[in-house]
């Protein structure tokens, strides 16, 4: 199968820095994959390449064999192309539907009206609360998001990205500084996506990892180290001295 | 606040200018000017209150409208409406062109972008004197009566009900604009723009809409105060006013349609009793509740009476 996302050669440099070095990615559609690799590699500026929120200093980014290399960040948006944030991203002064709502009148490009009051838009407006529902976060729906505490946040991290209706969906260490019980169900709520929903996923917790991918990608300053399904990447002597060696060790 | 209670405020709220036709009658034209001032104090408050686009040369559009409407009545076009809709256009595309300079860069930027254009705009003003009047100011502004009804009259009654049904329509209009998705958009942009592409949002395109729109809201006021006074002053693109409408939404409280409206009456009242004792005085005290706000009440006057309102209610 033709891939659905794919770089040749990307790189980034930082000033004299290389964050990202001659990758060249493939993520075959509906794929559970995971990036992997030690802080500092380099995944985090990957999925802002992929996404279009830096510009690769050199190569070239494919959405569906289509050169996306330069085109603006919101538009890969539309394409089905969504990201989350390791650093959280919300709108702190608006209430929790408020700023699902937000998300889900962008994906059904309500935009631009300004005529109708939002609450009007019954459409974006169920399409929020089913949202919320599913992620157990209607009960604190009408809260400010600046009020909440940081696991619910990251759970509306993740809802404003979903609430885009992601076909290929990045997930920046979407479980950082999560309490491992909501960690858990954070996954499984991510697990349930249909299997269409292309997913690439950087996580630091191996367990979460193996359990989640099907595919291993290592990442190790800047560059590829090394690619495999889950078991050989387990095995992997470089990938182990590198980066599991260290994990594994404790 | 409850639905209730702002509902019932609201209606309230717009229940004071009529009364006060009738209590200050003999200051319809202090009222107008407030009415005009309303509306360019909210004009700000939507592109720097709901979108975050800080400006300190607001005034330019402001000053584009008046000689736009001034110009047009002086070369025989002296039907109100007309200029009003002349003025808007004028700012609006002035906004829309000059918001590809100010969207660009950081806050820092766009005050110095923003302040840059308005002191080539007032300098521009100042030696086109052939066609402005420069510091002298555009004499031989002739309105029609508006509608062809009513004339613009000596106790500034036609000029009263004008200028704040204008208010009225362009705040229902922008009332409307911020309860709405895009003005919903516009809060994101201003909360976190680094999220809102990642929603799918195309920012620059917002911002540039909501600028002109703003730039626009700013002309029609220009417009309204050189037909209300039928006449255009130099100062109309003072950096000073600039700065005043800036502190003025402040004092009010940004982000809030009527944090504009309150903090005008409030700003441009205390100046009219406050000035004449002492003028120094009345810098004093403007500096004074400047801080304190800035400091203890970032949401300024209409911060504090929702919270007073809260509290009441609990
Ligand atoms: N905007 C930036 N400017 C300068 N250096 C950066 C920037 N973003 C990332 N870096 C550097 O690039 C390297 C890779 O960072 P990152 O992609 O965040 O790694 P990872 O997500 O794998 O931990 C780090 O050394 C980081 O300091
Ligand atoms: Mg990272």
């Amino acid at each position: 199968m033709p891939p659905v996302l794919e770089t040749r050669k990307l790189s980034k440099r930082f000033g004299g820095f290389i964050a990202c070095n001659d990758v060249s990615l493939n993520i075959q559609p509906g794929a559970r994959h995971a990036l992997i690799g030690p802080n500092g590699a380099g995944k985090t500026t990957l999925i802002n390449l992929l996404s279009g929120f830096l510009e690769p200093g050199a190569g070239e980014v494919f959405l569906r064999g289509e050169n996306v290399t330069r085109l603006a960040q919101h538009r890969r948006v539309k394409r089905g192309l969504v990201r989350t944030f390791q650093i959280n991203q919300l709108f702190a002064e608006m209430t929790v539907l408020e700023s699902v709502v937000l998300s889900t009148c962008e994906r059904l490009g309500l935009g631009w009206r300004w005529w109708q009051p939002v609450e009007n838009h019954v459409h974006a407006v169920s399409e929020a609360t089913e949202l919320l529902s599913s992620l157990h976060l209607l009960d604190v729906a009408q809260e400010k998001v600046r009020s909440l505490p940081y696991g619910k946040r990251r759970l509306i991290e993740i809802a404003l990205a979903l609430a885009s209706k992601p076909q290929i969906l990045l997930l920046d260490e979407p479980a950082a500084g999560v309490p491992a019980s909501e960690s858990r169900e954070l996954f499984e709520r991510i697990a349930r996506l249909p299997r269409d929903v292309t997913i690439l996923l950087i996580e630091h917790d191996m367990d979460l990892v193996f359990r989640f991918a099907e595919r291993i990608t290592v990442m190790v300053g800047g560059a590829l180290l090394a690619e495999d399904v889950p078991e050989v990447i387990a095995n992997d002597r470089r990938v182990k001295e590198v980066y599991l060696g260290e994990a594994h060790d404790a | 606040m409850s639905r209730d209670i702002s509902m019932r405020a609201e209606y309230a709220f717009w229940l004071l200018p009529v009364l006060a036709y009738f209590v200050f009658g003999e200051n319809l034209a202090l009222l107008s000017q407030i009415a005009i001032t309303a509306l360019f104090v909210l004009s700000l408050d939507l592109i720097l209150g709901y979108a975050g686009i800080i400006s300190l040369g607001h005034a330019a559009f402001f000053g584009l409208g008046a000689y736009a409407a001034g110009l047009l009545a002086k070369y025989g076009w002296g039907d109100p409406l007309l200029g009003l809709a002349a003025g808007a256009l004028v700012a609006a595309t002035a906004g829309f062109a000059s918001s590809f300079l100010v969207l660009r860069g950081s806050d820092l930027t766009r005050l110095m972008v923003t302040l840059g254009v308005s002191l080539m705009l007032f300098e521009a003003a100042n030696k086109l004197t052939d066609f402005t009047g420069g510091v002298d100011g555009l004499q031989g502004v002739e309105m029609q009566p508006l509608l062809g009804l009513f004339s613009f009259d000596l106790y500034s009654k036609t000029a009263y009900w004008y200028s704040l049904a204008v208010l009225f329509l362009l705040f229902w209009l922008a009332r409307r604009l911020v309860r709405s998705p895009f003005g919903l958009s516009l809060r994101g942009i201003k909360q976190n723009v680094t999220r809102m592409p990642a929603l799918g949002t195309p920012v620059h395109r917002r911002l540039v809409a909501i600028y002109s729109i703003g730039a626009a809201y700013a002309g029609v006021a220009g417009a309204l105060l050189t037909q209300t006074t039928q006449f255009v002053s130099l100062d109309v693109m003072a950096f000073s006013r600039s700065a005043e409408l800036l502190l003025i939404l402040v004092l009010g409280g940004s982000g809030n349609l009527y944090g504009a409206l309150i903090g005008t009456i409030v700003f441009m009242a205390a100046h009219h009793f406050l000035a004449d004792i002492n003028p120094q005085y009345w810098q004093f005290w403007l500096g004074a509740a400047l801080v304190l706000v800035v400091l203890f009440a970032r949401d300024g006057i209409m911060g504090m009476l929702r919270r007073l309102v809260t509290r009441g209610a609990q």
